[in-house]
Formats: C-alpha cells, sequence, structure tokens
C-alpha cells in the first residue's frame, strides 16, 4: 500500500550530536549522541509516529528536520530536495513548508502579543496572504481552530491551555505547511482537552491534506492518530512499523516491554508486564552492540558486539521492520528470558 | 466546541479585553506606591527635575556673577546658602547645577544602557565565539573600579562634561551588557522563539520584537541605579577636576572648591555636599523600590 504513496519527507543516516564542552578553553570533549542515524520516510497524508522513552531523542529528531537545530550530518530531503543543503535564507523561504507545534501551551506563545498580532506576523513573515486580506485570513484561521473572532485582540493569558494550543496551531496553520511535526503537542493538556485537541489535529488533517510527524511519550494518543509508527530507543530506531502491526504483533524485545506499559480495563484478561531493570544507559557513551543490551532479557555475546540493523522477516508485514538479532528465535519461543 | 472555557469566555465577551502590558505596568504602580522608601525617592527625583527645569528662572542671583565684597558670607537671609570664595551665591548656582548633574546622570546611563543591551542581546542570542569575544571585552572593563575607568578615560580625553559623560557611559557598559545578556539566555531557550525560527523570522525580527520587549524590566531597574552612581562619579570627576571647568556651576566642582576654606566657612562645601547626597539618594530608594516591584516573587 505505502509503495503506491508518494514520498514527502526523507531522512537518512541523520546524527544529532551535541558537544559537551569543558576545560578552561571550552574545548569539546565528548559528544551527547542524542540521535544516532536513522532513516525512515514519510508518505503524503500520513501520521507517522514516534515513541519512546524521554531522552530517547524523539524531539530531537523533530526539531534536525525542521533545522531548529542543525543536525550533525545526513540527509533531509523534501520532495526529493535535502534541506541540509540550503542556505539560511532558503530555509527561511522553505519554512513554509513545514511548521511545528509545541509542546508547552504556555511557552510557546509570545505573552505580548495578542491573537491578532501573532497570526499577522506569521503571515507577513512569508508573505502567503496579499496584505489586504490577511485580516480575513486571520479571522478564518481562528474559525477553523474552533476559536472565535471576538477573541482575536485578546492576549495569551486570557486563554486556558487547550485555547493556547489551538492558536499555536493556527499559526502553525497560517503559512499553508504540508507536514506539521507535533512535538509532544497534547503532553501538556488535560485528557479531556487532549481528546479534543487530536480529534481537531484529525479533522486538519482531512481538510488540508496535513502530513503528521507526531512525537509522543503516550502510547494510547499515539494508537488514536497514528498510521505508522517508530519505535526509538537512545537515539536509534528498534522497530518501524504500520500501527495495527506493531500494536498486535511487536517484535522488537523493547517495543514489546513498552507496550506491556499500556494499563488495560480488561480485569478478566491476565497481563504480563515486562519490566526492564536498570536505567536507560547514557546517550554520552552508548552501549556498544545493540544498545538495548544491557536491559535486554534476551542479550547474549551477540548482542553486546554486534549492531542490529533494522530487517523484515517472512512472517512480518510489509513495512514492519525490527533491528535485533534474535526475532525469529524469540518469536518461536525457542529462547528464554535470561533473569 | 463544547469547551466549557471557551463557552464561558464567549458569554464574557462584552468586557475589554485587558492589556497585559498595561495590567503589568498598573501591577508595578500598586506595589511602588506601597513602598514608602521608594514613593520618598520618586518625589526628590520630580522635585530635581522640577529645579532642574524651572529653577533658573527664578534663582536670586545669577550663578556666575562675582561679588568679591561679599565673599565666603555665611547662609543669611540674602544669600541662604551662603556665598563661595568669589561672593556668588551658592543657593543660585546649586539650582543652576541641578541640571547638569541631572543631565549627566540621564545622558551617560542612556549612552551606556544602549551600547550595553545591544552588546548583550547579540552576545547572548548568537553565542559561541562571538559571545565569547564580546564577554571577555566586558570582563576587561569590568576588571577596572568604576571611577577608576572613568578616570583614566577622562585623562586621555581631556577634563570636560562631554567626555566625563562619555567616559561613565563606557564605564557602565558591560553592566548592562551582563544583565541583557542573562535575559536573552533565559528568553531565547522558550518554545516561541522556536516557533519564530520555524516560521522563517529574521533574527533582527526576533531579537527586536520577540527577545527585547521580555527583558525590559530588569534593565530598566539597573538604568534607575546606575543614574545614583553616575551622579556620584560625574560629581567625583569634577571633583578631581576632571569634569566640569570654572565657573561652570557642578555640584562635585563647588564641593572641590569648598574644600579650602573647610574651615572657616564650612557652607561652601556642606550645600554642594547635601545636594549630591540627595540626588543619589533619590535615585537609589527608587531604584531600589522598582526592583521590588518587577520582582514577581515579592507579594507586597
Amino acid at each position: 500500500m505505502q509503495k503506491q504513496q508518494k514520498e514527502l519527507l526523507k531522512v537518512t543516516e541523520l546524527k544529532q550530536y551535541f558537544p559537551i564542552k569543558g576545560g578552561i578553553l571550552g574545548k569539546t570533549i565528548n559528544y551527547v549522541k542524542a540521535v544516532d542515524g536513522i532513516s525512515f520516510t514519510i508518505y503524503e497524508g500520513e501520521t507517522l509516529s514516534i515513541v519512546g522513552e524521554s531522552g530517547c531523542g524523539k524531539s530531537t529528531t523533530g526539531r534536525a528536520i525542521l533545522r531548529l537545530d542543525e543536525p550533525t550530518s545526513g540527509k533531509v530531503e523534501f520532495k526529493g530536495e535535502d534541506l541540509l543543503s540550503y542556505s539560511k535564507k532558503k530555509m527561511n523561504q522553505e519554512r513554509k513548508n513545514m511548521q511545528i507545534i509545541f509542546q508547552d501551551p504556555y511557552a510557546s506563545i509570545n505573552p505580548r502579543q495578542t491573537v491578532r498580532q501573532i497570526l499577522n506576523e506569521a503571515l507577513e513573515i512569508q508573505n502567503v496572504v496579499p496584505k489586504k486580506e490577511r485580516n480575513q485570513r486571520v479571522i478564518e484561521l481562528l474559525e477553523t481552530v474552533g476559536l472565535g473572532e471576538h477573541q482575536l485582540d485578546r492576549y495569551p493569558h486570557e486563554f486556558s491551555g487547550g485555547q493556547r494550543q489551538r492558536i499555536g496551531i493556527a499559526r502553525a496553520l497560517s503559512v499553508n505547511p504540508e507536514l506539521i511535526v507535533a512535538d509532544e503537542a497534547v503532553s501538556a493538556l488535560d485528557v479531556s482537552i487532549q481528546a479534543q485537541v487530536i480529534n481537531l489535529l484529525k479533522k486538519l488533517q482531512r481538510e488540508f491534506q496535513l502530513t503528521y510527524l507526531f512525537i509522543s511519550h503516550d502510547l494510547g494518543v499515539v494508537r488514536h492518530i497514528s498510521d505508522r509508527i517508530i519505535v526509538m530507543y537512545l537515539g536509534k530506531i528498534v522497530e518501524i512499523a504500520d500501527k495495527k502491526s506493531l500494536f498486535k504483533n511487536p517484535k522488537h524485545p523493547y517495543t514489546k516491554a513498552l507496550l506491556s506499559a499500556i494499563p488495560s480495563t480488561d480485569v478478566e484478561k491476565e497481563k504480563q508486564r515486562i519490566i526492564l531493570g536498570g536505567d536507560v544507559p547514557s546517550p554520552i557513551n552508548p552501549p556498544s552492540g545493540c544498545r538495548f543490551h544491557t536491559r535486554c532479557p534476551f542479550a547474549t555475546e551477540l548482542c553486546k558486539t554486534e549492531e542490529p540493523k533494522l530487517r523484515r522477516m517472512d512472517m512480518m508485514k510489509e513495512g514492519h521492520q525490527a533491528a535485533c538479532h534474535f526475532i525469529e528465535t524469540v518469536e518461536a519461543n525457542e529462547k528464554q528470558p535470561i533473569l | 466546541m463544547s469547551d466549557p472555557v471557551q463557552m464561558m469566555n464567549k458569554s464574557n465577551s462584552v468586557i475589554k479585553p485587558s492589556n497585559p502590558k498595561t495590567k503589568k505596568w498598573i501591577d508595578i504602580f500598586d506595589k511602588l506606591r506601597k513602598n514608602k522608601s521608594a514613593m520618598v525617592g520618586a518625589a526628590l527625583i520630580i522635585f530635581l527635575l522640577l529645579v532642574a527645569i524651572f529653577g533658573p528662572f527664578f534663582s536670586p542671583y545669577s550663578p556666575n556673577t562675582q561679588d568679591m565684597l561679599n565673599k565666603l558670607q555665611p547662609p543669611s537671609s540674602d544669600h541662604w546658602f551662603g556665598t563661595d570664595n568669589f561672593g556668588r551665591d551658592i543657593f543660585s548656582r546649586i539650582i543652576h547645577g541641578t541640571w547638569i548633574t541631572l543631565f549627566v546622570g540621564f545622558s551617560s546611563v542612556a549612552l551606556g544602557a544602549t551600547v550595553g543591551t545591544l552588546l548583550g542581546i547579540i552576545s547572548g542570542y548568537y553565542g559561541g565565539r562571538l559571545d565569547s569575544i564580546i564577554m571577555r571585552c566586558m570582563d576587561v572593563l569590568l576588571a577596572f573600579p568604576g571611577i577608576l575607568l572613568a578616570l583614566a578615560i577622562v585623562s586621555i580625553l581631556g577634563g570636560s562634561l562631554v567626555n566625563v559623560i562619555i567616559a561613565i557611559a563606557i564605564s557602565s557598559i558591560p553592566i548592562f551588557a551582563r544583565i541583557t545578556r542573562g535575559s536573552t539566555l533565559s528568553v531565547k531557550k522558550l518554545e516561541y522563539i522556536d516557533a519564530m525560527k520555524a516560521l522563517g523570522a529574521s533574527d533582527r525580527r526576533i531579537i527586536f520584537k520577540h527577545i527585547f520587549p521580555n527583558i525590559t524590566s530588569p534593565i530598566i531597574v539597573q538604568a534607575t541605579l546606575y543614574i545614583a552612581t553616575a551622579v556620584l562619579s560625574a560629581s567625583g570627576l569634577s571633583f578631581l577636576g576632571l569634569g566640569a571647568q570654572p565657573p561652570t556651576p557642578e555640584w562635585g566642582a563647588m564641593l572641590s572648591d569648598g574644600r579650602n576654606f573647610l574651615y572657616n566657612a564650612p557652607h561652601v562645601a556642606f550645600f554642594p555636599g547635601i545636594a549630591i547626597v540627595v540626588a543619589v539618594l533619590a535615585f537609589n530608594m527608587f531604584g531600589d523600590g522598582l526592583r521590588d516591584a518587577f520582582d514577581p516573587k515579592s507579594k507586597e
């Protein structure tokens, strides 16, 4: 199915290392390897989610794609053109095609601007609408996200968190983007407001044929909104699959552990929760071989030395890939957890 | 939409939306009003301003008219603050000097704050090597005591009131640069700055429209407090003969003149000294109050 879809964004071997400076001369002594060589593709009109624990590089990936932080290396191709090769000026012009919605609705809008000023400025920067029509467009935008004209001249502090998030969404929409990166866009909201905002995002996707890169740690939300899901661990992709396969049939031991953490409402069903020991290792000196081997119940010597590549087995659905040496044996229950 | 908050807002839409800027200033004013010493400071500043503007029209004598027959007269009904060694009326000279003192204070701080804020905001926003270069230069300036640095600059440029202003402005630059840089660093990490970057806003737009309006409070407080320091420094430099040249009725220079007659005519030094103390105290008291008022953590 995905083969017929058009590629919108293609990320190849993206790396984002943050230098750690130290000493009197401020020399770089080490790097935080926040994102360490990941590749994936986003197809037009789909919602691709990235999930993982905090610190696994989800947000960094989103920011690197938009060049809010300059990536260390790799390729980010938007409709076949490498964004990383653009000059700053050219990139700023291209930014109207891709926007971002942030996590914290209290920090993501300037407290000193009214809604009208916020949206007008966005239109002014990218000059998508002629000056005369800007006012009309601002009102349309507000109505699109479920706010009213009477709220145009209010300041952010007069709005609730959910409403502020709607303003942030309106700002992102204002320049007619094709891709929207939603960086934990609903994580800071109440559950009831979360549902409203997610439904709004879905509505907008249908209306404007948007493509979402949805970054979240909330598996319930991800399950509701995604078409495909990427699971990240310590700067690497460990599994990538369509939503159904991932939730029904996870292959990587980490994904299994992650999914087992979702609370269930079914009391009858016996749940086997996989508890992972220890903490996420430091991304400064990530473990050799498979990064998950320090916490994996199935790890062997091989895992410590050789890094597994993302691969697909015959039994897995098209497009479903996992990075584990022992997909088959774990699946067949031939391999028992080492406890 | 069934968002209850939104429905509530709709029903309340008759209420005129309040502007956070005016609201913020009203809050600050309320806090200031409750602070007695700040209000005393403010009253003194207003008094000084009135004297500076209207005083010269009402002064009983011309500040530079000499009257050798009446030199070194103690305070009397003719000469309220007495006369100096050339028989000039000290009261009139102090009134005429108010304008000079305030002008030096305001203009040197305006100059220093502008340059310092600009350097600090650039340093904080761009970071990296540029930041290191600017801030190391500021460290060098900061390593000298303020008055010593001003002294050195005036000795190079030559003694005059304009050079005093330049010297004091230069010595105040690092203070403003540091404060601005710190505030810039904290504001530039906020997500709305990233949102502007994602929209493709230029650095200039981000700096002047989105960072600067959000970091003004500490700069205003520092500027008010630094006016006091500037007045003191200017008087100090004039006292040493490097500032205003005679016969300019500058308070520091008058104090310096009076030094020679401390035994037989102490009033010659006393009244300019009091004037300096009042001006410095006024700006310090008001600046302290302003700092408390701007601090969101202070309740009253």
